[in-house]
């Protein structure tokens, strides 16, 4: 940092992936003042991508993902409550124990929750879960540790896949059920959504597409089934709901933000906005409840809940908080993210749903090895590697250079051009599983009626 | 001089002690074409992608002249190093299965202790000695002594591999001379008889299996099958070749660094936690490998404004993209504490050095044993003598000997 370092006190609600990190950086960034993190869950900051997969599999415990830490960062913890509202005005965060916290930059890195299932008294039932939390996972583990006789996933997206992917793994009976037309179609699209149907079908999934859950069937307060918008049922032990995720704005409301149900909007320089679209000076946002606005996507706002974006937002965010003005850096990080399920690493980068077209550039799904590139109007937006993730900077260097879509032929793996395809991408609205890269427009997310209050004489007086 | 006669220059034998100022003067011309008709790269970021682009070859079968194509690649099974995708990625995963992650996380690890044990015994037996040549008495030994016991190749039989190797090199030597037919005749020559030798060692190992790497390779039984003996042949050669000349150049250039540089030398000393860091430096510093002289573009390829054709021979001088000031900051400066160093000293890309976390375990722990040993010493000769070959540069020898 140049200068002299930045004096005041710093708050961060939200002690996952983004806080920690950004608390890192804080400190890094020569930060020596009073730094407070406040987290809904009583745990340390943990890792969440193992939840859904090593964890399922019984090959670490839910208690045993905590991030590493870069280094010491002396802050005050305050874990096991939540944050309750910010009093803009005095700069605090109230607390729900009653706390307020005052500040002079906040950071907001609340994150999001799993979408509940929408019937309350079918969500109660004993064996209905969802997976967003180690406590979370440590109750799906158990759960699968007895030995179910059929597990019900709703939702087909990369939580609901890589869960029935454990589940199978495991020898359980799966049956998923997905409102679009395949699984992981809201990330991905079309050709890779078909794809992703028969990977599971090969792998004994009951994949049920273009149907919703009508209901849970329940039997002395425990699961016992569901049924299916087809007139079908199934029988099970356990439903795990993974109807994508929830953002944590709602603790915002009277704040006067951007905050609603698609997020935070910021930024490049993640500073929040406030509701009339004016960027505010003290008030930062970063990780799966941010959405910001991008120059490879036509600055249309976006929120991704990517492991990767936590930590470069954070980062990003927390030198700005202590930096002033020309020394402030644009969060520019090219998205990626990955998954595995059914013995495939499946990488992104890029907004894969940012495009009109696909074409399978190297590989083929046959052999289960490919890079799917994805174009926008003739240029490269976007590419999917599937057990080819060595590739993945290739196309990111396209995609910062907006390269011309289709890619160039010749690679070795792919000799003859391969023709490109529609890329499908369904509106997020048709799917059950939220996408989790959402492209939110560029509007603030509130939409404001100007209420003009004319200043009358009969007003001027009562004044 | 003309950038169309660098390339000569470069692999010229007078320049091998240092090349370093003709780097700076290609990377000064830009991607340039030699007047043999090949394409030569030095700058970090158009190396870098070339290295990424899956147009670009490994494979110089491609190659549009067919007498440009070295002579053991013409027939017979090659290894991974010089495959494309999708065979150079089946190969290659087939042989990470028992070497590391995610099937096999503990194999390096495991060699810490000996590859420890193996160091201080070097250094022991020179403890009373006056002139050492580093080379000889430590940078070889080591390396060649772990990579039988990985492999599980016998100890006795190390001198009759040398002999091989050594032909093998000489034989994909680029540096120009009248002998390069006999040369390239000899190498493929010990390139078979290297091949056979770990066939029958394979053969072994399928009968009477012990805990090598070769072992778990010839009954492994994964998804993409077992290798063919022809290609155990190929990939067994490669590894045992691969697995440690490079590291005798990494550990060698280390030692002479440390000695040129003083101040780094007691950083070193000092702090001996540094290492990790210190050894990245010297595989952009003074990397092991200088130039990949294989790769051809399967398709016209456009880098920096110049039009690199299908089937051309394409350099990348990787030793000159590691000191490209518009990559790094002070390239010509050795600083063992350097950050944000992704240097090429294992490539990049798919093809990135199989070999690299045992290479770094190596060169971290050899070099930690030895730089307290270095305190009385310096070089016998600067620059010592080099080994012919302009792509794996290193010492022949070093020598040191006590001050005083």
């Amino acid at each position: 940092m140049t200068g002299k370092p930045w004096k005041g006190r710093i708050v961060i609600v939200g002690a996952s992936l983004a806080g920690l990190r950004a608390a890192e950086t804080l400190r890094d960034e020569g930060f020596t003042g009073p730094l407070t993190l406040v987290g809904e869950e009583p745990h340390l900051p943990y890792d969440r991508p193992p939840l859904s997969k090593q964890v399922l599999l019984g090959r670490t415990r839910a208690t045993e993902i905590g991030l590493p830490r870069r280094r010491d960062v002396d802050a005050r913890w305050k874990l096991g409550v939540r944050a309750g509202a910010i009093d803009p005005i005095e700069k605090k965060v109230i607390l729900a124990d009653g706390e307020l916290l005052p500040f002079d930059r906040l950071l907001i890195a609340t994150g999001t929750r799993a979408r509940p299932w929408p019937d309350p008294v079918e969500a109660r039932l004993d064996g209905v879960l969802t997976l967003r939390t180690s406590d979370d996972a440590a109750q799906l583990a158990e759960r699968l540790d007895a030995g179910p006789r059929r597990v019900l996933v709703i939702g087909a997206g990369f939580t609901g896949s890589e869960i029935a992917s454990a589940c199978r793994e495991r020898g359980l009976e799966v049956t998923v059920a997905e409102r679009g037309p395949s699984p992981l179609v809201g990330a991905l699209g079309g050709a890779l959504g078909a794809f992703a149907a028969k990977l599971q079908r090969a792998h004994g999934v009951d994949l049920r597409c273009g149907v919703t859950v009508t209901s849970l069937k329940g039997r002395d307060g425990r699961l016992t089934g569901a049924e299916f918008s087809d007139g079908s049922r199934i029988e099970a032990d356990v439903a795990v709901v993974a109807l994508g995720a929830v953002r944590n704005t709602e603790w915002l409301a009277g704040s006067g933000l951007a905050a609603g149900p698609r997020g935070v909007a910021c930024d490049a320089g993640c500073r929040a906005f406030n509701m009339y679209g004016i960027v505010t000076d003290d008030v930062f946002v970063a990780g799966d409840v941010a959405r910001f606005p991008h120059p490879l996507f036509e600055y249309q706002m976006l929120a991704l809940e990517h492991w990767g974006n936590a930590v470069a937002q954070a980062e990003v965010a927390a030198h700005n908080m202590v930096s002033t003005g020309p020394h402030r850096r644009p969060h520019l990080a090219v998205p990626a993210f990955w998954s595995s399920q059914f013995g495939l690493n499946i990488k992104s980068i890029g907004v894969p749903t940012f495009s009109d077209h696909v074409v399978i550039a190297q590989g083929s799904l046959r052999e289960r090895r490919l890079v799917a590139v994805y174009g926008y109007r003739g240029r490269i937006t976007a590419a999917v590697t599937v057990n080819r993730a060595k590739w993945l900077e290739h196309y990111q260097y396209l995609i910062e250079t907006a390269a011309p879509f289709p890619p160039e032929s010749g690679a070795a793996d792919r000799p003859d051009s391969a023709a490109s395809v529609p890329s499908d991408v369904p509106d997020p609205q048709l799917l059950s599983h939220g996408p989790t890269v959402a492209l939110t427009g560029h509007l603030p997310d509130r939409r404001l009626t100007l209420v003009r209050h004319e200043p009358t004489p009969t007003a001027a007086h009562r004044r | 001089m003309s950038p169309e006669t660098l390339y000569q220059r470069i692999t010229d034998y007078a320049n091998r002690a240092n090349p370093y100022p003709l780097y700076a003067e290609l990377r000064e011309n830009g991607v340039t074409r030699q007047a043999d008709g090949s394409y030569l790269v030095g700058t970090y970021h158009e190396i870098a992608a070339l290295l990424h682009d899956p147009r670009i070859s490994s494979d110089s079968r491609n190659r549009a002249d067919p007498s440009t194509v070295p002579m053991f690649r013409r027939n017979s099974q090659q290894a991974f190093i010089g495959l494309d995708d999708p065979e150079h990625d089946r190969l290659r995963r087939i042989a990470m299965r028992p070497f590391g992650p995610p099937h096999s996380p503990g194999r390096i690890d495991a060699l810490r202790a000996d590859i420890t044990r193996i160091s201080d015994g070097l250094i022991d037996e020179f403890r009373d000695k006056d002139r050492i040549d580093v080379v000889e008495d430590f940078a070889y030994p080591l390396p060649v002594t772990v990579i039988c016991r990985l492999l599980g190749v016998p100890h006795e039989d190390m001198p009759q591999l040398r002999a091989w190797t050594n032909a093998v090199i000489a034989g994909v030597d680029v540096t120009p001379g009248k002998d390069e037919e006999s040369r390239q005749r000899a190498g493929q020559d010990a390139r078979a008889a290297m091949g056979e030798y770990m066939g029958d060692l394979s053969d072994k190992r399928r009968e009477n299996p012990s805990d090598d790497m070769l072992s778990a390779l010839v009954h492994d039984s994964g998804p993409d099958g077992r290798l063919t003996r022809a290609e155990l042949m190929a990939t067994g050669t490669l590894l045992l070749i691969a697995g440690h000349e490079t590291t005798v150049n990494l550990i060698t250039n280390g030692a002479l660094t440390f000695l040129r540089f003083p101040d780094a030398y007691r950083l070193l000393r000092d702090k001996p936690e540094l290492m990790p860091r210190a050894v990245e430096e010297l595989l952009r510093y003074e990397p092991p490998v200088h130039l990949l002289p294989q790769r051809t573009p399967l398709a016209d390829v456009e880098i920096s404004d110049v039009t690199v054709p299908k089937g051309a021979p394409l350099i990348l001088v990787l030793a000159a993209g590691n000191r490209d000031p518009l990559r790094f900051d002070d390239p010509d400066h050795f600083d063992p504490t350097r950050e944000d160093n992704q240097h090429f000293g294992f490539g990049s890309g798919v093809h990135n050095c199989f070999g690299a976390p045992l290479a770094r375990v190596e060169a971290q722990i050899a070099l930690n044993a030895l730089v307290p040993r270095l305190e009385d010493f310096q070089l016998s000769e600067d620059p010592p003598p080099y080994r012919r070959s302009p792509i794996l540069r290193g010492p022949r020898h070093l020598p040191i000997e006590r001050v005083g």
